[in-house]
């Protein structure tokens, strides 16, 4: 993997050839592999590796970014040219900001060797031992187990330097009964924090339990949604918690930040240094990630920013940019939803008719200022009674409004780590929630 | 490149590996954009890489690098054979390929204007035309305009002798209007929502769009919207306009036909499909004037889903998908049109259809939609609207969304218009329709003629674990459904 010090050096022969009057680099890639397995086999085997480094050239008020995944002097030139072509055929903006000097950043241990080390045999190991667990079952398995390393560093001429490192490992399984199926994913940077196995029974247990689904009529129902399904639904929104986004109109939060948008019982930190969060503690300017109350009680605290979008709101700032330029400007992602104690056995047990949800899929924004979500069930959607799981039920479809899901939380677990297929993974607890429109069933 | 290609498959070891290909790709893009009258983004980018996959003892190994040196290609080659035996490990059955002919050929998409040979500077002035175009009409809080352009260089050379060199050209051009307004947001989009329209063209198909001559008219409709009714919940004759029509097809006909999702193997992620293999020719999938293609070849037109050659060297073909309504063919690689042949010959076909693609370098060839079209029908859209005494008509997608085996589907449209007795009489927003596939496509009753058709491109699919986007193109004019469930989306 790419090292500070060959970040210094590729950084150093660049500077040779730029006449900018700011440069900055932009260096990332790492090793990714992937063992995928369906029909209880493996049938997809991959691994890649690779590097791109993106240079920004700023003449004046003008600026563009060109980007090579070629190394030698040739191509630094080249993409210097380039940048530096871009840029001083822009119009000027009189925003754009000179480029920030040196800064200090708060250490964050991500990298573990298990995980950058991992073969494919141990990689297939996995894949076969959950394999294997689905076949004690009488069921398929279907799904991934995946490793790698990434880095990213930024440098400019101002003498900002930023380097991270991380891993990452992730195992996600789909057992298929003959009527039914379910399903349980982890993401983590140690791979030794997966059990496969674990995740495998948990799976093989949910299609189980859900065979023969029955239909009911869709309806609104008090509804119980795992992690997974409450990072799906809620990831949604926070593309809006920007300064940028209330600039531009585009986002549910316009005129809304200040007010009690949810229940008392929501709070929401954006906190790039919470044990259960990955990633680099600076944004894509190089400035250091803070730590933001977004809401507090149910009220729309604090945004994140960009140096721009800070300096034309008038407030500090928070280290949430994307690389330059870009449009949207930021968004926090290092998501943090406080929770309760209860268990989803409990929020089971304290319901006398609802609809239990293993996982969501193809959410899609219908109305982005009621902020109203469509996508449907799968994988194990069960019927609740009289404090009990009755049986596994047809899939739904749902139309529900975050605003309004977000005011309807009865019961929260723990906050835990959780991934999905939407959004980013996030620390997000399960929840109960008081009323959740589901508007049409489907076949299965 | 061929040095490069030559070289790795030089480096295995034929009394090991039974099969294997490699792909160079050499890449350039181009991303110009900008929003309410200032530059958005501006970037250039380039990539060259290696991918190689490889069949050890019946099982798949893939790997690539960037790193061309000769030391890592040894050590990409090496890698790819270690993962093959790895997946040995959970090996069933072994992998076989459908028989294919070797292909020697240089290919290079038609091209009138490079867009890579104009300037950022009249890139960005025709964006900025478009902006103030629609930032002059009150009430517009929002403007957003882009350009991309894409030229991809790659060589597919494999152990069966076939050396095939591509080059395709891609241009994407569009324009947004937003309006904030009372706690109501409305858009709408030109020529396309998502970044417009894609095809596999050059900078012609910028001018042919005029975004700026259409900037106004977007505007002030998005602003319109406001005042608008809301659309009516309930059963409703549903007229769609092509590009909604293009990602309808995408949804609930491309997706399902995937040979390898109906075969389970995308089970854990974007799902299986309803279309098990017993309905092939023997699903009435929609009305008898439904006829739907998957079309590869360039006389179908500049898709996105255009080429000579798929990613694993078949060539590009026309297959049936849907015929006076039958459901008649799938989407086909070499390995699942082997496994089917095996399974029930007869059922399908034992050549591959030729839909293998592969994002980039470094990702593995999937089965990917074509130019999935509907083909055209005969009426002009002035009278299909006059035939209809009471109706919806929608336009530009603005939501999609439809379960892991395709069956039941919701989308979001930017603006309607109601119809009654023929006559197009008020505007509707937030207008929305779901239904059931084969339900929807069977209640079609009309289809517009080939001067409506418009193939447009799609350039976001996203499929497959590592992910991949792929850009697909898809065929259709404006057509007519009858009892749609209409506006569940906002029902309450």
């Amino acid at each position: 993997m790419i090292d500070p010090q060959r970040c210094q050096e590729i950084f150093a022969e660049l500077l040779k050839y730029s006449q900018a009057d700011e440069t900055e680099l932009l260096i990332g890639g790492g090793t990714h592999s992937l063992t995928r397995f369906a029909n209880n086999t493996i049938h997809q085997n991959v691994a890649e590796e690779g590097y791109a480094l993106s240079v920004r050239c700023v003449f004046g008020q003008r600026t563009a970014r060109a980007t090579t995944n070629r190394f030698d002097v040739e191509s630094l030139k080249r993409v210097v040219a380039e940048a530096s072509t871009l840029a001083r055929q822009q119009q000027p903006d009189p925003e754009l900001l000179s480029m920030p000097g040196p800064q200090q950043y708060e250490p964050v241990h991500r990298y573990f060797v298990a995980t950058s080390q991992a073969s494919a045999d141990e990689r297939a190991q996995g894949a076969v031992s959950a394999i294997r667990i689905a076949e004690r079952n009488r069921q398929v398995a279907a799904g991934t187990l995946s490793t790698g390393e990434a880095m990213h560093a930024l440098l400019n001429s101002r003498g900002l330097t930023a380097y991270y490192r991380g891993t990452n490992a992730e195992f996600s399984f789909t057992a298929t009964a003959p009527s039914s199926t379910g399903w349980a994913k982890q993401s983590t940077p140690d791979l030794r924090d997966i059990n496969p196995g674990e995740l495998a029974e948990e799976a093989c247990r949910i299609a189980a339990r859900s065979a023969e689904p029955r239909e009911i009529p869709p309806g609104r129902y008090v509804t119980i949604l795992s992690p997974a399904a409450v990072l799906d639904l809620v990831g949604f929104m926070f593309c809006d918690f920007s300064g940028q986004a209330l600039r531009d109109q585009r986002g549910f939060l316009t005129g809304r930040v200040g007010e009690k948008l949810f229940g008392e019982n929501i709070s929401i930190t954006d906190d790039a240094y919470h044990a259960l969060q990955t990633g680099a503690p600076f944004d894509g300017e190089g400035i250091p990630r803070q730590r933001l109350n977004l809401v507090e009680k149910g009220v729309v605290k604090e945004l994140a920013y960009s140096r721009q979008s800070a300096k034309h709101a008038g407030v500090a700032l928070t280290g949430h940019g994307f690389s330059l330029p870009n449009e949207m400007g930021e968004f926090p992602m290092n998501i943090v939803i406080a929770g309760s104690t209860h268990s989803i056995d409990e929020m089971i047990a304290s319901t006398e008719r609802g609809i239990l949800v293993t996982r969501l899929w193809y959410i899609r924004e219908v109305d982005p200022y009621k902020k109203i979500l469509t996508g449907m069930t799968r994988d194990g959607t069960f019927l609740v009674e009289n404090g009990k799981v009755q049986h596994g039920i047809r899939n739904f479809r749902f139309n529900e409004s975050l605003v309004d899901l977000l005011n309807a939380v009865e019961m929260m677990s723990k906050p835990e780590r959780s991934s999905g297929e939407e959004s980013f993974p996030m620390v997000v607890p399960a929840m109960k929630v008081s009323s959740f429109h589901f508007t049409e069933a489907t076949k299965f | 490149m061929h040095d490069f290609a030559e070289r790795v498959l030089s480096l295995l070891d034929r009394r090991e590996v039974g099969y294997a290909d490699v792909r160079v790709i050499e890449s350039r893009d181009r991303t110009i954009s900008t929003k309410n009258g200032k530059m958005g983004t501006a970037a250039s980018d380039e990539s060259l890489g290696l991918g190689v996959r490889v069949l050890v003892n019946g099982c798949w190994g893939f790997a690539s690098t960037d790193d061309l040196s000769r030391d890592s290609l040894a050590a990409v080659a090496k890698r790819a054979v270690e993962i093959a035996r790895a997946s040995a490990r959970a090996k069933k059955e072994d992998i076989v390929l459908a028989d294919e002919p070797a292909a020697n050929v240089n290919w290079i998409s038609p091209c009138q204007i490079d867009p890579f040979s104009t300037s950022i500077e009249a890139n960005l002035d025709l964006l900025l035309r478009a902006d103030a175009e629609m930032r002059a009409v009150q009430g517009i809080t929002l403007a957003e305009a882009s350009l991309n352009f894409r030229r991809a260089r790659q060589l597919f050379m494999s152990t069966e002798g076939s050396v095939i060199e591509q080059t395709r050209v891609i241009t994407g051009v569009g324009i947004e209007a937003h309006c904030y307004a009372d706690g109501d947001i409305q858009s709408r989009s030109y020529p396309n929502s998502f970044r417009g329209q894609y095809q596999l063209r050059g900078y012609e198909l910028v001018g042919e769009m005029d975004i700026v001559g259409n900037a106004r008219r977007i505007a002030e409709e998005a602003v319109a919207l406001h005042k608008a009714d809301q659309c009516p919940q309930g059963k409703r004759t549903l007229i769609l306009d092509s590009s909604q029509l293009g990602l309808q097809i995408h949804e609930s006909i491309g997706h399902p036909i995937e040979l390898d999702r109906v075969l389970g193997m995308e089970a854990n992620y974007a799902g299986t499909s309803f279309l098990t293999l017993d309905k092939l020719n023997n699903l009435k999938y929609g009305s008898e004037i439904v006829n739907v293609v998957a079309d590869a070849r360039l006389e179908h037109g500049p898709g996105l889903g255009t080429f000579a050659y798929d990613d694993e060297g078949v060539a590009a073909q026309c297959t049936d998908i849907i015929k006076d309504g039958q459901f008649r063919g799938y989407l086909t690689s070499r390995e699942t049109a082997a496994m089917v042949g095996a399974k029930n010959s007869g059922v399908a076909s034992l050549r591959s259809g030729g839909t293998m693609r592969a994002e980039g370098w470094n990702r593995i060839p999937m089965i990917r939609m074509t130019n999935i079209s509907l083909l055209p029908g005969t009426w002009k859209l002035d009278d299909l609207i006059a035939d209809t005494d009471d109706g919806i008509y929608m336009e530009t997608n603005r939501s999609w969304s439809i379960d892991d085996r395709r069956y039941n589907f919701q989308f979001g449209c930017e603006l309607g218009w109601e119809i009654k007795g023929g006559k197009k009489v008020r505007m509707l927003k937030n207008p929305s329709y779901s239904g059931i596939t084969t339900e929807f496509w069977n209640s079609c009753d009309a289809i517009c003629n080939k001067d409506h058709w418009t193939l447009w491109g799609t350039p976001n699919c996203g499929k497959g674990q590592p992910s991949q986007t792929m850009g697909t193109g898809h065929g259709a004019a404006p057509a007519r459904f009858r009892n749609v469930n209409v506006g569940v989306a906002y029902g309450g």
